[in-house]
């Protein structure tokens, strides 16, 4: 097995027997990253020399005979939505092709400390809006099973260097599915985290309430190890829970026996390709085998999941990015007449289609005269939502559903209809609107293509989780599927 | 003011809170720093940044409350106020709009003898926008505006009178007694000059009589209490021209031109913002102890109003508590002073008159002032024990405004002690009368003036230093023997 096919807890094995060298590691994925992608285009921006650097470092504290931690010295990155201090970060966004921040995003000083060592930054739907990545300003990243397919979104970048072996894990970041649908897509594991538990300072927010960064790897021992070191209270972050985080790798028991799995029935409505609900079944009939208790159950407000979140999600969005006006940092139009010409023209021409078509239904949302028919409104079923999750883990332990109803689309598919692409995050928006943590694991193949199985948990019960996702992966073999890019 | 309309105001007054750092971040509030040193990404609003709340911004937000007679909400949120200006870096506001941290409240003011209860309906926390520098006059004549965010973030506490106010002298006490309290509670420097204190005026008028409300203009960003009356001299003047020519007053934004003397349309109802306000996702709801705000209440110092009754009991006039209470640093001053020499009504005398008339004179404020609270002290006990008399007492003062020196170190070098001794001053008023036989005949034929001159004589015989009331009662047994 090459270098670039390990997991983190593997490469950390091989360091620490001094098998292999940080560098030697490094040097690895930048040879991959060479050989796949000019196919796959996971990456906006490649940090070779920072990562060399960082690799030596690493090498350095091992010949001097210091231990290392579970991460040091595995080559990650980052999707391009996570501030990096000295080095471009654009959301895929033409408004922020030339940023460069002047600070790290909490999770990014965190991986340093960690010793990581970073990649480069990953191409995404702009603004993190989409669930195909092709809202990218920049490039069209492809999922490395079928090139002609999309990797999902809105964290394509980072979900398919992690499939094609161009990066040992990322953080992706995640308002409705923008991790686990994807996830799903290219056949790797993708954690959403329990809103609050880490820390949302330094990641461009797209919809605050919602959006979480959470880990993307090969394997659910290395979602634990990546949780171990991101997760936590941050002071920058008032959102961010005040909690104690476990050693997540505790969690990693291969044992459900009596796990209660709840079958929420309005997940499995009509759009569900039945390729994916039999890829489903089979593994609902797996957890059974191993000893989990499943049971169907109903959560009736799901259906008002999909238009609460495109209330909710363009409102915060229309807010937020109202800050790319041109003033100061960004892009900036040329030939402005006036100042209110320049913001009209700056934000005509640095969004994108999906993002200017956000902007404009939460600024309505949010008019006065609509305020309460629309974002109120929202807000009052965002209860009703929570509450049924409430019901639902008063009976059980975890509810699954398959992460997205289809498998990966064709390039061109879905764009032309964005309500038929909002469709693709119907299974994975509910978990956002509750804050819950949820999870998508690899469990088959549709015609060829990825599946993914979504567990969803209690808040801040990660541990369940992994637990549940662990002992399937140990019991399964679907992980450890690679996809063939026509290169070695 | 009008004789055939009514005028009804409010006033919003933005005052810019005391901390030592900004709102949501750790920036200084420090007025006046070069441009655009005062600033970090999150104040700068960069991408990715989040707000962290001030603690500090609360408890004074508290403390206005409590001053101001508010019920402190128990759960209390903020709110992002939408609008798009170059001086403001997300394009949003984080300010409170349905559930302000004060609720309710009121001032009482005093205009012609006349007292008044002026409502508060709310105050709320806010940050404050940064500050646009243009190449010309405007944003809309300028080929070029900078920006310089360091007053971006400043806390700002937005406090929000009912439409109690029915003239101009009642606003003005209304503002200058909002001040002083803000002022007392150490909150704000209330530095109107540099933009700490600034006003925006709702103002309608309604024929005399009448109890329903004309529309409204809102008059923003003054910054004096000058600039509050002359502007509302001219504006219930240029509404007061409408209504009588049988027009009606458009509900709009106006800005006042300090150089004209004139406000100025700056937006209409139809062109007003909808800030489309929701509350903001990036900070958590605040839970208010109630135990924090009995703390906060503990902290309260004496108001100006409770120090003017108990000046008032010492005997002090109206008038005069009036001008101690006036400035939180005089009162303070009076009553250090007060501690060392309790003849209120005396000391009162001398820090209206010639203490606060030098200070005057030489521009200084009170607490620059080289004569502290003891030294005046000192001065009036010498005065009060007959050991200088009252005449030196004021040139002993301009010496110590002078030189710092203490009262009785000055009245020892100078010799200036008081003669109280009836034989030394006895001698010099026989001297007098001999050396004075015409004034000594006009009082004897009855000018009684002329007694005036001759006790002038003593005193500048004895270089001011004979007991003022020795002299009178000596002068006046000699003279009845001749």
């Amino acid at each position: 097995m090459t270098l670039t096919e390990l997991t983190a807890h593997e490469l950390h094995d091989r360091l620490s027997r001094k098998e292999t060298s940080a560098v030697e590691i490094a040097r690895a994925f930048t040879q991959r990253i060479e050989a796949v992608e000019d196919s796959v285009q996971a990456y906006n921006l490649l940090t070779g020399e920072r990562a060399m650097a960082q690799a030596e470092a690493i090498d350095a504290k091992l010949a001097r005979g210091e231990s290392i931690g579970a991460l040091a010295g595995i080559p990650m990155a980052l999707k391009d939505n996570m501030c990096t201090e000295g080095i471009p970060t654009t959301c895929s966004s033409k408004m922020l092709q030339n940023f460069v921040p002047p600070y790290n995003a909490t999770v990014v000083e965190r991986l340093a400390e960690a010793g990581s060592v970073v990649l480069g930054k990953l191409n995404m739907d702009e603004f993190a809006m989409g669930s195909s990545t092709e809202n990218s300003a920049f490039k069209q990243t492809c999922n490395p099973w079928d090139l002609a397919r999309v990797p999902g979104g809105s964290s394509g970048g980072a979900v398919a260097s992690v499939a094609a072996d161009e990066a040992v894990f990322s953080l992706g970041s995640d308002t409705g599915g923008s991790i686990r649908q994807p996830a799903a897509f290219c056949g790797v594991v993708g954690l959403k985290p329990t809103y609050g538990y880490v820390s949302r300072y330094g990641l461009i927010a797209f919809a605050s309430s919602l959006d979480q960064i959470g880990p993307i790897t090969k394997d659910v021992t290395d979602c634990a190890l990546v949780m171990n070191t991101i997760a936590g209270h941050d002071p920058k972050d008032s959102t961010s829970a005040p909690v104690d985080t476990p050693d997540f790798t505790k969690y990693l028991v291969n044992d459900i026996k009596g796990l209660r799995v709840g079958i929420p029935q309005e997940y499995f409505g009509s759009g569900l390709e039945p390729e994916v609900a039999a890829v489903i079944k089979a593994a609902i009939a797996k957890l059974e085998e191993l000893g989990a208790i499943v049971d169907e159950c109903s959560m009736p407000h799901t259906e008002y999941a999909m238009p609460t979140y495109y209330l909710i999600a363009p409102a915060e969005c229309s807010s937020n990015l109202a800050r790319y006006d041109g003033v100061s940092y960004g892009y900036r139009t040329e030939g402005a007449t006036d100042i209110i010409n320049m913001f009209k023209k700056t934000r005509s021409e640095g969004f994108g289609p999906e993002v200017k078509r956000r902007i404009m239904l939460g600024t309505y949302a949010l008019s006065s005269g609509y305020y309460d028919a629309y974002y109120l409104k929202a807000l009052k079923v965002r209860t009703l939502i929570k509450q049924d999750f409430d019901r639902a883990f008063a009976k059980f332990d975890v509810l699954l559903s398959p992460t997205a109803p289809t498998a990966a689309f064709k390039f061109g598919e879905k764009s032309a209809n964005p309500l038929a692409m909002y469709m693709s995050d119907i299974c994975t928006v509910p978990a956002n609107l509750a804050g819950i943590p949820a999870i998508s694991v690899p469990c088959g193949f549709a015609n060829g293509l990825p599946v993914g199985m979504h567990l969803m948990g209690k808040a801040f019960d990660e541990g369940t989780l992994l637990r549940a996702s662990y002992t399937f992966e140990q019991n399964t073999e679907h992980h450890k599927a690679k996809p063939k890019l026509g290169v070695s | 003011m009008l004789d055939d309309f009514e005028m009804v105001a409010g006033v919003e007054v933005h005052t810019e809170l005391w901390t030592k750092t900004k709102i949501f971040c750790g920036c200084t509030t420090e007025f006046g720093g070069e441009q655009n040193t005062h600033v970090c990404p999150v104040c700068l609003g960069l991408p990715g940044v989040l707000p962290v709340l001030n603690r500090q911004v609360v408890e004074y937000a508290i403390k206005t409350g409590l001053a101001l007679n508010s019920e402190i909400a128990e759960f209390s949120k903020f709110d992002r106020k939408n609008y798009y200006y170059p001086d403001l870096p997300k394009n949003f506001q984080t300010s409170q709009y349905d559930l302000p941290i004060c609720i309710g409240g009121h001032v009482e003011i005093e205009v012609d003898g006349v007292k008044k209860k002026v409502g508060i309906t709310r105050a709320h926390m806010e940050e404050d926008a940064g500050k646009l520098v243009h190449s010309g006059a405007t944003i809309s004549t300028s080929d070029t505006s900078f920006v310089d965010y360091n007053r971006t973030g400043v806390p700002l506490l937005e406090i929000v009178s009912e439409p109690d106010l029915r003239s101009i002298d009642e606003t003005v006490a209304y503002l200058e007694k909002l001040v002083q309290i803000l002022e007392y509670i150490e909150v704000s420097d209330c530095k109107m000059e540099q933009g700490s204190v600034r006003f925006d005026i709702n103002v309608s008028l309604r024929p005399i009589g009448s109890d329903k409300l004309g529309t409204r203009t809102e008059t923003k960003n003054l910054n004096s209490f000058s600039s509050v009356r002359r502007c509302l001299e001219y504006e219930i003047e240029r509404q007061a021209e409408v209504l009588r020519e049988g027009g009606k007053v458009s509900q709009e934004t106006r800005t006042w031109d300090e150089a004209k003397g004139i406000t100025l349309s700056l937006r209409s109802k139809e062109e007003a913002h909808d800030y489309r306000y929701f509350p903001e996702p990036d900070l958590v709801p605040m839970l208010i102890d109630r135990e924090w705000v009995e703390r906060v209440r503990q902290t309260l110092p004496e108001l100006p109003d409770a120090r003017r009754l108990r000046l008032m009991g010492l005997g002090l006039s109206d008038y005069d508590a009036g001008v101690i209470i006036n400035s939180k640093a005089l009162a303070e001053f009076f009553d250090a002073a007060l501690a060392q020499f309790n003849d209120a009504k005396t000391l009162v005398n001398w820090v209206t008159g010639d203490f606060l008339g030098t200070l005057k004179a030489k521009g200084l404020p009170v607490q620059l002032s080289p004569v502290n609270p003891e030294g005046l002290a000192e001065l009036l006990n010498l005065v009060a024990k007959g050991t200088i008399n009252g005449k030196i007492a004021k040139s002993v003062l301009e010496e110590m405004f002078a030189t710092g020196k203490g009262a009785a170190q000055i009245v020892q070098d100078k010799g200036l002690v008081q003669i109280s001794d009836e034989g030394a001053i006895a001698a010099i008023v026989t001297q007098v009368i001999e050396a004075n036989p015409q004034s000594v005949a006009d009082f004897k034929a009855g000018k009684e003036r002329a007694i005036g001159f001759l006790v002038g004589q003593v005193m500048k015989a004895s270089k001011g230093k004979a007991n003022p009331g020795l002299v009178n009662k000596l002068l006046q047994e000699q003279l009845a023997q001749l």
